[in-house]
C-alpha cells in the first residue's frame, strides 16, 4: 500500500491532534468493596478502550473468578496479580491508560484495605485529581477519610466523590445528599478547593460515560464528562528558576554541563545563575535540549545547563534564578506518612532524598499525629504503619527547598531505612525552623587534640554491647582499672548508673531506648573531645543507634565491642535476678525475653565469655587500645 | 489556573520523553553499574534513542545487553548489529552456552522450557557474569496486567526474583536505588507509554525499526492458530504443512517460532500506524508464551522474566 499525499497529511494532523491533545493523571480510591476497580472496568468498556482479545479473557476469567455470575466482572481487567483476583482485592495500585477525544487520562487504581495504604500514597503522589468512592449504603467511612487526607497531603486539589451503588439504594437522592453534604465538609476541612459529588453505579453504568435517566433530579455532569472538562493547574508556586542537578556530564575536558529536568520557571542563555547550597553565581552559557541547544528551557523539560564560569556543582545541587534563589535550610516543619512495617522512633537516623540529593537525616520531634478519622491531633512517641502526623525534621546537611504547596519537587521527601532500604515515609516540607541557625557553635582555641597531647593519650570511645549479664559491665571495670593503673585517663558510663542521673526520666520502651543511647552517645563524644579513654557499657540493642553512635565519631575514634555471650548463658548467671523476673512477667519489654537484641554485623572486637575468662579479655582490650598510642608514647 | 505564561506547552510526547531522560539520568547517577536490556524491538528503539539523548553531548555512560536466545528472526540480529556500529553504544551479547549444549529450542521442548532457559535463565547469568546492580527495561503498563502494577524503579532480591506483594512505595519521581551487594533493581523509563505513543514518537524522530514491522510477502506457515514465519531451515513442517507467501507484518518480535504475525498490507510506518488505530486486538496476542496459564507473565516475572 503507498501512503498518499493525502493520506500522509490526515496522518499528521492526526498526530499534531494526538500531541496538542491534553492528559489528565488521576486515581481511583475508597474503601475495600467500594467498587473502584469495577467502575474502572466500566469506563475502559463503555469507552470502546478493550480489545477482542482482552474482552475474551475477561470473558473466560469472570466464568473461573468472578463475582456476576455469567456477566462480567470488570474488576478482573484490573486486579491482574494471582493474589488480587484469588482474594477478590486490590493489592497494588495498577496503571490503565484510555482517552477520548478531549483528553487522554492515565488513571491508576488505587487498593482499599488499610495494610496498602503506602500503595495508595504511591498512586496519589502523581495524581492531579482523585475520584474517591463510597459505597452508596455505608457512606463516608474511615477509609474514605484516610485517603482524602492523603489526597490533601499530597496537594491533589481536584475531588470527586463517586457515589456508588446508587441501584442499592433505589436511586434514592436524599440518601446522596446527606452524604454529599457530609463529604463536601470533610474536604473543605482538609483544604481541598474543588470537591464535586456524582450519584453513579458502576455495575449498571449509571452516570458513568452518560447522564442517567434513572436519576433524573441529578443535574450535574456523568463522570466522564466531568473528567474530560475539569480544569487543572499543572504549575503552581513561584515562577523562579530551579533545576537540580542529577548528572554532571563531563565527556572531555572541554566540556562540563549540569542534566536535569527543570522543577520550575524558566530561564534563558545568559540568564545569571546561583549553585545553592554552595551559593556560588555564574551565567547561562548553553542549554542543550533533547534535539540539540536551545535558547529558553522552562518546567518539565529534561535539560543540560553549561555555565559560563567553572563551578563546582555536584549532584543534587540545585541551580535557581540568581534574583529569585529558593530558601536553604536544614530544620523543618513537615508532614509525614509512615509506611515502614517497623515504627518510626524520633532520634532514629535514615537517609532522606529530596531532588536529586540524599541527605541523613532524623525526625527530632513528633508534634503531633493525626486521627484521620476525625482530625484530631493526638500526642505521640513513635508512629506505626499507615498513621500521618506532623513533625519536625533535622537534616545533616542543608538543602535548598520550596513549600511543597508551592513545588511538588522542590518540597517533596522520602526517608528510606539504612538497614533495609526500604521506603518508610513519604512527606512534604511545609517550612524551615530557624532554630538551628540561632544555636552558633562557639569557637574555642583549645581543642581535642591539644587536650589529648597534654594527658599523652589517644583519647576513643569502646562501646560495649550484649545481653544483660553477659559480662559488659565486669569486663569494662577491669579495662579501666588496668589503664588507671598505667596511668590513662578514663570514664565508664555505664547503663545501670546513668539511668540513676541523666537519663533518670526514660523508660523502656523502643523510643525511650533510642533517646537512651543518644543522650549517652553524646556524652562519650563529649568526654573523647575531652581526651578521655571512655568505657560505655550499655545494652544497647539495636543497630541503628549504635550506626549513629558510630557516625559521632572520628576515624578510629569508636571501637565496638561486643560481649557475646549467649542468652542461656546470661540467665544462668543472672547476677541481679532480672532474668528470673523478667520470665516471671513482672518486667515488660527485657532485652532477649520481650524486646529484640540485634547482634553487631562488623564489630572491632568480639568477646566470647563463655571461652576464656573475663581478665584474659580484658587484657586482649587493652592492647588493642594502647596499639593506638602515639610512637612516643609510654611503654604500657 | 495557566497563569504560566511563562512555561512552555509540552505536548504528551514531549512529557513522556522528558520522563523517560530524567529517569535514566538517575540510573547513571545511583547505580554502580547500570545495562540496558536492548531486545531489539520498538520499545528498545526508542529507549536507545532516549539513551542517547539523554547524556548528548557524552556517549552513554550505560551498555547495552542483548539476550540471544539464537531464535531471534535474523532480520533481528542483522538490524541490531548495524545499530550498534552506527551509534558507537557498548552492546555486549549473551547466549545461555549451557542451553545450546544441551539443544534447548522451542520446538523440540516447547515454549515454557525455551523461554526459561534461554531467556530467564540467560538472563540472570549475564547479570550475575559482569555484576550488573540496574537492568533497564522497555516494558510498558499497557502490555499487560501484572505490567501495569509494577514500579518504575522494580526491586529484585539477590536471587533475582520480584515481590509483587510487597514491593517499596514509589513517589513523586524519588526513586529510591538503595540496595545490598546481589540485589539489583528492574528500570522502566517507558512505563507510562502506551503502544500508540511508542509508534508516534518513532514517527516523529524519524527512529529507524527492524523491517518486519512493516508488511511484505513473507513464507508463513498458519500452526494452532497463529502464522509463524519459517524464517530458517530450523523449523521442522509438520505433515501437509507448506510454507505460504503471505503478506504479513509483526506488532511484537520474539523468538520467531513463537511469534505469530497478522496479515496486513501495511508497507509504511503511517500505515502502521493507521492499522493500530483501527485493530480489534492488543500487541500480546501474538505471543505465544502468554496463553500459557492465565497469570503466566506474572511468575515468569516473578522467577526474573523481563
Amino acid at each position: 500500500m503507498t501512503v498518499t499525499p493525502e493520506r500522509h497529511a490526515a496522518l499528521a494532523a492526526y498526530l499534531r491532534k494526538h500531541e496538542g491533545r491534553d492528559q489528565l493523571r488521576f486515581i481511583t480510591c475508597g474503601s475495600v468493596d467500594d467498587g473502584k476497580s469495577t467502575l474502572l472496568g466500566r469506563l475502559l468498556y463503555d469507552t470502546k478502550l478493550l480489545f477482542d482479545d482482552q474482552l475474551a479473557a475477561l470473558a473466560r476469567d469472570s466464568k473461573r473468578h468472578g463475582t456476576q455470575g455469567d456477566a462480567l466482572d470488570f474488576a478482573l481487567l484490573l486486579d491482574g496479580l494471582e493474589a488480587e483476583r484469588e482474594q477478590g482485592i486490590t493489592i497494588d495500585v495498577a496503571y490503565r491508560f484510555f482517552g477520548t477525544d478531549k483528553r487522554g487520562f492515565i488513571v491508576a487504581d488505587c487498593p482499599g484495605h488499610e495494610q496498602y495504604t503506602r500503595n495508595m500514597a504511591t498512586g496519589a503522589s502523581t495524581a492531579e485529581l482523585a475520584v474517591v468512592l463510597v459505597d452508596a449504603r455505608k457512606g463516608v467511612l474511615t477509609q474514605t477519610r484516610r485517603h482524602t487526607w492523603i489526597c490533601a497531603l499530597f496537594g491533589i486539589r481536584h475531588v470527586v466523590l463517586a457515589v456508588n451503588k446508587m441501584d442499592l439504594v433505589d436511586y434514592d437522592r436524599s440518601r446522596f445528599e446527606a452524604i454529599a453534604a457530609e463529604y463536601t465538609a470533610l474536604a473543605y476541612a482538609l483544604g481541598i478547593a474543588d470537591a464535586t459529588c456524582i450519584p453513579l453505579s458502576a455495575l449498571c453504568g449509571d452516570n458513568v460515560t452518560a447522564r442517567s435517566p434513572r436519576m433524573p433530579w441529578y443535574e450535574g455532569p456523568s463522570l466522564l464528562e466531568h473528567l474530560e472538562t475539569v480544569r487543572v493547574e499543572r504549575a503552581t508556586g513561584g515562577t523562579g528558576f530551579r533545576l537540580p542537578v542529577q548528572w554532571v556530564n563531563r565527556p572531555d575536558h572541554g566540556f562540563r554541563g549540569y542534566a536535569g529536568t527543570v522543577a520550575q520557571g524558566r530561564i534563558a542563555v545568559g540568564a545569571e545563575i546561583v549553585a545553592l547550597p554552595g551559593g556560588r553565581r555564574s551565567r547561562i552559557a548553553r542549554i542543550i535540549g533533547p534535539d540539540g541547544d536551545l535558547e529558553v528551557a522552562a518546567a518539565g523539560q529534561a535539560v543540560t545547563l553549561t555555565l559560563a564560569d567553572e563551578l563546582d556543582i555536584a549532584r543534587g545541587d540545585v541551580i535557581a534564578d540568581a534574583a529569585h534563589p529558593p530558601q536553604v535550610a536544614d530544620q523543618f516543619a513537615c508532614r509525614l506518612l509512615w509506611m515502614g512495617d517497623a515504627p518510626l522512633l524520633p532520634g532514629r537516623p535514615y537517609w532522606l532524598k529530596i531532588g536529586a540529593r540524599t541527605v541523613g537525616a532524623q525526625v527530632t520531634e513528633i508534634r503531633h499525629k493525626i486521627d484521620v478519622n476525625t482530625q484530631a491531633e493526638l500526642a505521640a512517641k513513635r508512629l506505626e504503619l499507615n498513621e500521618v502526623a506532623q513533625c519536625n525534621l533535622s537534616l545533616d546537611q542543608p538543602v535548598a527547598f520550596e513549600p511543597y504547596a508551592e513545588n511538588r519537587t522542590l518540597g517533596g521527601f522520602i526517608l528510606i531505612d539504612r538497614q533495609s532500604n526500604a521506603t518508610v515515609a513519604g512527606g512534604t516540607l511545609d517550612f524551615a525552623l530557624r532554630r538551628a541557625g540561632n544555636v552558633h557553635w562557639q569557637h574555642i582555641d583549645v581543642d581535642k587534640a591539644a587536650r589529648a597531647t597534654i594527658k599523652g593519650q589517644k583519647p576513643c570511645c569502646l562501646w560495649f554491647t550484649g545481653l544483660s549479664g553477659s559480662g559488659k559491665s565486669t569486663i569494662a571495670n577491669l579495662v579501666e582499672r588496668r589503664l588507671h593503673a598505667l596511668g590513662y585517663h578514663t570514664y565508664i558510663l555505664d547503663g545501670d548508673n546513668v539511668r540513676h542521673g541523666l537519663n533518670r526520666d526514660l523508660g523502656f520502651t523502643d523510643e525511650d531506648r533510642v533517646e537512651n543511647i543518644r543522650r549517652v552517645a553524646e556524652v562519650a563524644k563529649l568526654m573523647v573531645d575531652a581526651g578521655l579513654i571512655v568505657l560505655v557499657s550499655f545494652i544497647s540493642p539495636f543497630r541503628s543507634e549504635r550506626r549513629m553512635a558510630r557516625a559521632l565519631f572520628g576515624e578510629g575514634e569508636f571501637l565496638e565491642v561486643f560481649v557475646d555471650t549467649p542468652l542461656a548463658e546470661c540467665e544462668r548467671r543472672d547476677p541481679k535476678g532480672l532474668y528470673r523476673r523478667a520470665r516471671a512477667g513482672q518486667i515488660s519489654n527485657f532485652t532477649g525475653i520481650d524486646s529484640p537484641y540485634e547482634a553487631p554485623e562488623a564489630p572491632e572486637i568480639t568477646l566470647r565469655t563463655v571461652e576464656a575468662e573475663a581478665g584474659a579479655l580484658a587484657q586482649r582490650l587493652v592492647e588493642r587500645v594502647l596499639s593506638f598510642e602515639p610512637a612516643h608514647g609510654r611503654e604500657a | 489556573m495557566s497563569i504560566q505564561t511563562e512555561a512552555l506547552r509540552l505536548s504528551q510526547l514531549d512529557r513522556l520523553e522528558a520522563e523517560s531522560i530524567h529517569i535514566l539520568r538517575e540510573v547513571a547517577a545511583e547505580f554502580r553499574n547500570p545495562v540496558l536490556l536492548y531486545s531489539i524491538g520498538k520499545d528498545s528503539s526508542v529507549l536507545l534513542h532516549l539513551l542517547l539523548k539523554a547524556f548528548r553531548p557524552a556517549r552513554p555512560p550505560i551498555p547495552l545487553l542483548h539476550i540471544d536466545t539464537t531464535w531471534k528472526f535474523r532480520e533481528m540480529i542483522a538490524f541490531r548489529d548495524r545499530r550498534a556500529a552506527e551509534t558507537g553504544v557498548d552492546l555486549r551479547v549473551h547466549i545461555n552456552e549451557e542451553g545450546v549444549r544441551q539443544g534447548i529450542g522451542p520446538f523440540t521442548h516447547g515454549a515454557t522450557v525455551h523461554t526459561d532457559v534461554m531467556k530467564t535463565q540467560a538472563l540472570k547469568q549475564a547479570l550475575d557474569k559482569y555484576g550488573f546492580d540496574a537492568a533497564i527495561g522497555g516494558a510498558r503498563r499497557d502490555e499487560e496486567k501484572s505490567r501495569a502494577k509494577e514500579r518504575i524503579f522494580s526491586f529484585r532480591s539477590a536471587q533475582h526474583r520480584w515481590d509483587p506483594r510487597n514491593q517499596r512505595p514509589e513517589l513523586w519521581n524519588l526513586y529510591n536505588a538503595r540496595i545490598r551487594q546481589g540485589e539489583s533493581v528492574r528500570v522502566f523509563p517507558l512505563s507510562n507509554w502506551t503502544e500508540l505513543d511508542v509508534w508516534l514518537y518513532i514517527w516523529r524522530e524519524k527512529i529507524p525499526v527492524v523491517p518486519l514491522y512493516f508488511a511484505a510477502e513473507r513464507p508463513v506457515v498458519e500452526r494452532d492458530g497463529a502464522l509463524i514465519m519459517v524464517d530458517d531451515e530450523r523449523m521442522p513442517l509438520r505433515p501437509g504443512e507448506t510454507p505460504m507467501l503471505k503478506r504479513v507484518r509483526f506488532r511484537t518480535l520474539g523468538c520467531y517460532p513463537l511469534t505469530g504475525a497478522i496479515e496486513s498490507a501495511a508497507e509504511t510506518l503511517e500505515a502502521v500506524i493507521e492499522e493500530m488505530l483501527t485493530t480489534r486486538s492488543s500487541e500480546r496476542q501474538g505471543r505465544v508464551i502468554d496463553h500459557d496459564p492465565s497469570a503466566s507473565m506474572e511468575r515468569k516475572k516473578q522467577e526474573g522474566y523481563f
